[in-house]
């Protein structure tokens, strides 16, 4: 029996911390929140096999799971890195794989990273004022609010019936409008469609429901690596801030926010490596471990982004120290693919518990 | 990662169920101590192995290597057909690790045997009026005079003293000595003259601690584990023991479900509980809190079994984290019954035994015993962030209070 990471998961955290490290600094998210591209973070990341992380083998990828996905996902959390990871190469590969007909020619293309595949999955999840998708004889009309990579060659699309389509962002009808958000280490866009020619590549909302698990685990891994940093950041600062002739480490109000933030958060780690394990290997499990993994870190990363913040003092508040940036992070983690509220009401359901 | 125990563990899992069915019903409910049925139930679990299961033969115990697994399966198949486990204790679960490690062999002889068969009980003498996070500057006093130490001093939350045969205590002997460096520990009979025990009630009602007063109590001089002036380490030692029984993920689940239950049957204005928004939503966000704990505990089992794995500050934070989400827990169960919540004792409404409120409040107990949840936090800050301690508020010495004073 062993709970952890295999020889091979240990080097494969190191590869990808160490290349997030030497490149993509604050300056570099910075640089990509300022309006600059993400295009070499993420061909630099793919040349390393992560684009192609749960590709199959003969599809041209390296056919790993989702364990391994989460623990690429902590490492760009953790250094609040612009890349469409959690869309090109954790979404839409699964749900291509489990879809129906021939997808070889786009798989092989996100495995090297050349093409990238946007998702907009809030029509079945949670429609919001203003959304609405209508299919009628494969093509779209209507709405798709927030949908995550700006900068896409295709969009996967769920409607109200978690059908899925498949689409190209240089369709006819299709508008893509640049939506601002909180977090700029991400960018979002609202898909309006007249008439767009879609491809529906599966009916069966199994399809969707295991390539939501997928992308709420890998979003509560995300928020698992930006909460560790903001915690490591807190305790790095209050070492070396020093007030009333101290380091601000030294007092126990400031102490006991840093053990309460650790100790909350050390069990999400177990958590979120058997919610990525449960998917492919503990079917039973899967779906209500995704669940509350995803709302269960949503809350610790809300808890620990408040608290980390607080021990920096007014410098947390600043732009200067940029703290913020894994702050919004940890808030758009928990907003994305099912708010707390939302997605307990589902782990509810799924045990029989709602009338 | 892999997450089965393999097929030799689920020929010894069949073994332990088998072993169940056949003896179950020979099970004692509750553990009255020194009961003939207590007593003839703890040996055959020894002669089974299914308790005292690593302590040697000579000492009276089953005598097998430590194996994890082994006892994570028996006490899951215990728990899971509610048969009785054996007897727990500060002596079994506290005293004897610490003799195994630290006693002579005359004191290993004479102890270990009696106490896991339940034929010996006792109880700790740790904590003071004056000395409660601060352990280490207890006054109980034991001074050598011949061949014996007079012990002089008072403990308090000293649970099961009125039953108790001996006690394990903490006492200061080296008054000059820096004071984690003047303790000793010493074993001696709570018979011997000189021991008042005073009940405490605590906010359950029921009398589960003591205060115990000791007076001239003469010791004899052999009866100290480890030498003189360390026994903190010897606590020490113990202590680790103590907070890995709280907050037990495993029982902690069980009262979960015990809660989904009652969420069920229970109704307000005829509408199950359960179909209550709020109240869901509570119950599903401890449920993820559980859960999370849960796979926190996989970790650490999985760190003492492969020693290349390292489990950071996962096992630092249980006694924290169990305690304070257990009583939250229980405290949704108040909640959601209203005021059936505040039933207690013989109210003819009372729900699931009365539990909610007994738990409720023992919780905030643990919260608060075996190091509180402040202190838990200093543990974090310290050993796992490598935070500096706060420093020492120094006391003048008596020569400068004087030229001060001048």
């Amino acid at each position: 029996m062993k709970f952890g990471f295999s020889e091979e998961q240990v080097l494969l955290q190191d590869n990808v911390n160490r290349y997030l490290h030497d490149n993509v600094p604050l300056d570099r998210v910075r640089a990509f929140a300022d309006g600059g591209t993400d295009t070499d973070i993420w061909q630099g990341l793919a040349d390393m096999g992560i684009a192609a992380l749960l590709i199959p083998e003969d599809q041209g990828g390296i056919g790993l799971d989702a364990l391994d996905a989460a623990i690429v996902a902590e490492s760009l959390g953790y250094h609040v890195t612009p890349a469409p990871f959690l869309g090109s190469a954790v979404m839409a590969p699964t749900a291509l794989c489990l879809s129906d007909g021939d997808h070889s020619e786009l798989l092989e293309a996100l495995a090297t990273g050349s093409k990238r595949v946007g998702i907009a999955f809030g029509e079945a999840i949670g429609r919001r004022n203003g959304a609405s998708v209508t299919v009628t004889d494969s093509t779209l009309t209507g709405t798709s609010l927030f949908a995550f990579d700006a900068d896409a060659d295709f969009y996967m699309v769920a409607d109200v019936n978690k059908h899925l389509f498949l689409l190209d962002a240089n369709a006819k009808g299709l508008q893509r409008r640049h939506l601002t958000t909180v977090d700029k280490t991400r960018r979002t866009v609202e898909l309006c469609y007249d008439g767009v020619p879609a491809a529906c590549i599966s009916e069966d909302p199994r399809v969707f429901e295991a390539t939501l698990d997928i992308g709420r685990v890998i979003l509560a891994a995300d928020t698992l690596g930006a909460a560790q940093n903001m915690l490591d950041q807190a305790v790095a600062y209050a070492k070396q801030r020093e007030q009333f002739g101290r380091p601000i480490a030294s007092f126990q109000a400031v102490k006991h926010m840093c053990a309460e933030m650790a100790a909350s958060l050390e069990p999400c780690r177990s958590m979120v490596w058997y919610a990525a394990h449960a998917l492919a290997n503990l079917p039973p499990e899967a779906r209500l471990t995704a669940c509350h993994t995803k709302a269960h870190l949503a809350e610790v990363g809300k808890f620990v982004a408040k608290t980390s913040t607080e021990v920096h003092g007014g410098m947390g508040f600043t732009d200067l120290l940029g703290l913020h940036y894994w702050f919004k992070r940890c808030g758009s983690n928990r907003q994305w693919l099912g708010a707390p509220e939302l997605v307990r009401e589902e782990a509810a359901a799924l045990q029989g518990l709602t009338s | 990662m892999d997450l089965e125990f393999g097929p030799e563990y689920e020929d010894f899992r069949q073994e332990v169920k088998d072993f169940l069915r056949q003896h179950g019903a020979k099970s004692p409910i509750g553990t009255a101590l020194r009961s003939n049925e207590t007593i003839s139930w703890q040996k055959l679990l020894i002669e089974n192995g299914y308790t005292a299961r690593t302590i040697p033969q000579e000492y009276g115990g089953y005598g097998a290597q430590p194996d994890l697994i082994q006892s994570r399966i028996i006490a899951e198949e215990f728990a899971h057909a509610r048969i009785n486990p054996g007897l727990g204790g500060q002596g079994i679960s506290m005293l004897v690790p610490t003799l195994l490690e630290l006693g002579t062999q005359a004191q290993k002889a004479q102890f270990i045997r009696p106490t896991i068969q339940g034929e010996m009980v006792w109880c700790q003498g740790y904590s003071e009026p004056g000395a409660g996070s601060d352990l280490a500057s207890l006054t109980t006093s034991a001074v050598l005079d011949g061949d014996n130490w007079v012990v002089n001093g008072q403990k308090i939350w000293t649970s099961t003293a009125q039953l108790a045969d001996w006690i394990f205590c903490l006492v200061r002997t080296e008054p000059d000595a820096p004071k984690h460096r003047g303790i000793s520990f010493l074993l001696f009979d709570m018979k011997t003259p000189g021991i008042e025990i005073r009940p405490l009630v605590d906010m359950t009602l029921a009398a589960n601690f003591n205060e115990t007063f000791f007076t001239d109590v003469r010791v004899p001089k052999h009866q100290i584990v480890g030498a003189r002036g360390e026994g903190w380490q010897v606590a020490n030692a113990i202590l680790a023991h103590e907070r890995d029984s709280l907050g037990n993920p495993n029982i902690t689940l069980a009262r979960l479900n015990a809660l989904i239950d009652l969420m069920k049957t229970e109704t307000v204005n005829g509408e199950p509980l359960i179909d209550n928004a709020i109240y869901r939503d509570r119950l599903m966000k401890i449920q993820g809190r559980v859960m999370a704990m849960r796979f926190n505990e996989l970790r650490v089992l999985s760190s003492q079994l492969n020693k290349d794995q390292d489990p950071s500050i996962a096992r630092m934070i249980v006694k924290l984290q169990g305690t304070e989400l257990r009583h939250d827990l229980e405290g949704l169960g108040i909640d959601i019954m209203g005021e059936v919540g505040l039933c207690y004792e013989d109210n003819p409404h009372t729900r699931t035994g009365g539990s909610w409120q007994t738990q409720y409040m023992f919780f905030l107990g643990l919260i608060i015993g075996g190091g509180t949840s402040q202190i838990q936090k200093n543990i974090i800050a310290e050993r796992g962030l490598d935070m500096p301690r706060e420093p020492k508020v120094i006391k003048p010495s008596p020569m400068t209070a004087q030229k001060g004073g001048q």
